[in-house]
């Protein structure tokens, strides 16, 4: 410790060296985007197409049938998810079979495969009808949209509804207790109480899984629903300026992913009520060693 | 006094393992009853039995002179629906140990959701009911805080609020101080005294040997899971008969 003699500690400086590392590893990285960049200006790309097309008619009717199909798929997907949670916690035996059936089957077959499926539904069963109530042609009910929503939303309720059980599971048991105690059903306990607090946990991965189904609803292009990716192709195959075109495409992708993301942290901060300020908790109160109010 | 609350010959298992055996309690209106015991004993199982949280194996539980849970047909009990259920708690009001206070509701709300929601009151006056209630459990100015903005002792005396605002026939409370700091008991324990004297019907099981002395009307012990012994506070604490009483007595004081 001899060496510590005679240093004045409260004039010391403690050094902070030069980030070398980072900084080299800065210019590479700009290095690497700037050749990128570079590439893609020389390259064969018309790029006043893509501003041409960029809010052109057919263009933005594909993106409104994107967000459109995203919008209605999700819906479907997080009500039968929903339902399907609840089934598959329930105690009643079939209810719970039922559900672990249903997950069990659209989450083992490919979105694309399930979308062609109720497209080509009409080869199987010419009319659909209800008991002899009613009756109607399959080929003009089951119209791309209609198709494109069942294959989707589907699906997608098989993957949210294992989210939704995650949601139910992080909440404490006490809370479905508490609200029976006030003589609440099980299911009205659930719908008020537990699901509200479930949703916490439950809406990142729906914001995930969301943004996932507006790159999912390019599966509907085969089905020749009008998605981005549907009307850009129309519009290539008539021109041939194939990348000009997937460039638009994908620049409306990342438009809506963008927006949606921003609106995700808004419903986040709405669902976590009640949690907005760390627990103001018993070591937060003056300790105060003469207040042991005894223990009566 | 007449009978509130009657646990006769009461079963409970979970798996092989006999939580409740041959249990018998009667609680008449009024009385404050403390149950105490060694952990694992069933006197929390006996009160999540009451408030139908758990159902029973055997025996038959009466509320009000209305059999919990079930419907006598000829010589069978048939199980009630949950809704025919759910009424039924209504009249159990239940103060549990970690609170459970609805963290995204605030406290006012927490003390609506069931007079309002459930019993469909006029929600005017159940507001002033309820605001009245945190009046009287000293946390008037708490109306609009949420629960986590509350100490584990103010949260304790708003659930037991929320409890009351559902006007129990019995209010049970389940270790209701365990889970707090030891400056935070005394609170807790002057509301549930405050509310004793008022006349309310309480089953509280608990380890504050000191309240139930001086607030009980009786004690009751338990030990794997049957009552032992069972008597005024005076012959069960300060005096205690049973051996095994006595052993605990000394143990917990």
């Amino acid at each position: 410790m001899k060496n510590l003699e005679g240093v004045d500690f409260q004039k010391v400086k403690i050094a902070r060296p030069m980030p070398y590392r980072q900084i080299i590893a800065s210019i590479i990285l700009f290095a690497a985007l700037a050749f990128i960049i570079h590439a893609f200006w020389v390259g064969a790309i018309e790029w006043h197409y893509v501003s041409n097309y960029l809010f052109s008619p057919p263009i933005l009717k594909g993106v409104r049938g994107t967000i459109l199909m995203t919008v209605c798929a999700m819906i479907l997907g997080i009500l039968l998810g929903t339902i399907v949670a609840m089934m598959r916690m329930s105690t009643i035996p079939v209810l719970r079979s039922a559900a672990i059936g249903y997950i069990w089957l659209f989450r083992g077959i490919p979105a694309l495969l399930q979308l062609l499926l109720w497209f080509n539904l009409a080869l199987i069963f010419p009319t659909i009808s209800f008991f002899g109530f009613f009756s109607v042609n399959t080929v003009n009910v089951m119209t791309p949209f209609v198709a494109a929503l069942l294959g989707l939303g589907i699906q997608q309720g098989a993957y949210t509804a294992e989210v939704v059980r995650g949601g139910i599971l992080s909440v404490d048991k006490g809370q479905m207790e508490a609200a029976q105690s006030i003589g609440m059903t099980k299911l009205r306990a659930m719908l008020t109480i537990v699901l509200p607090q479930a949703m916490r946990v439950i809406i990142p991965p729906i914001g995930n899984e969301t943004i996932g189904m507006v790159k999912l609803t390019s599966l509907a292009s085969v089905i020749q629903f009008s998605e981005i990716l549907r009307t850009v192709g129309d519009v290539y195959y008539a021109n041939s300026r194939v990348i000009e075109l997937l460039i638009v495409a994908g620049i409306w992708y990342m438009v809506i992913v963008t927006v949606l993301s921003l609106g995700q942290s808004y419903i986040e901060k709405y669902f976590s009520k009640g949690w907005g300020r760390t627990s103001q908790s018993r070591k937060a109160l003056p300790a105060d060693p003469a207040g042991v109010v005894g223990a009566a | 006094m007449s009978v509130i609350l009657q646990a006769i010959h009461v079963q409970k298992y979970f798996g092989t393992f006999h939580a409740l055996n041959d249990v018998s309690l009667s609680v008449s209106r009024g009385e404050v009853v403390s149950i105490i015991g060694p952990s694992g004993s069933g006197k929390s199982t006996l009160l999540r039995c009451i408030s139908q949280l758990e159902s029973i194996d055997g025996g038959v539980i009466t509320v009000d002179g209305e059999i919990a849970g079930f419907r006598l047909r000829g010589d069978t009990f048939s199980p009630l629906s949950d809704s025919q259920i759910a009424r039924q708690r209504q009249r159990v009001g239940m103060v549990f140990q970690r609170f459970n206070l609805f963290p995204h509701r605030s406290v006012l709300q927490n003390l609506l959701e069931g007079p309002i929601r459930v019993q469909k009151r006029a929600a005017e006056e159940c507001r002033q009911e309820a605001l009245a209630l945190l009046a009287r459990v000293g946390l008037a100015e708490k109306a609009n805080a949420y629960p986590n903005e509350l100490s584990g002792g103010q949260q304790q005396r708003v659930a037991i609020a929320r409890a009351l605002a559902m006007h129990p026939q019995i209010l049970l409370f389940d270790e209701p101080t365990s889970a707090l700091d030891p400056e935070l008991v005394g609170e807790v324990l002057t509301v549930m005294k405050e509310l004793a004297q008022s006349g309310m019907t309480m089953l509280v099981v608990t380890h504050e040997i000191g309240f139930c002395r001086e607030v009980a009307d009786r004690v009751v012990f338990m030990d794997a899971g049957a009552i032992i012994a069972a008597g005024t506070p005076d012959d069960m604490i300060v005096r205690p008969q049973n051996p095994r009483v006595a052993n605990f007595i000394s143990a917990v004081l």
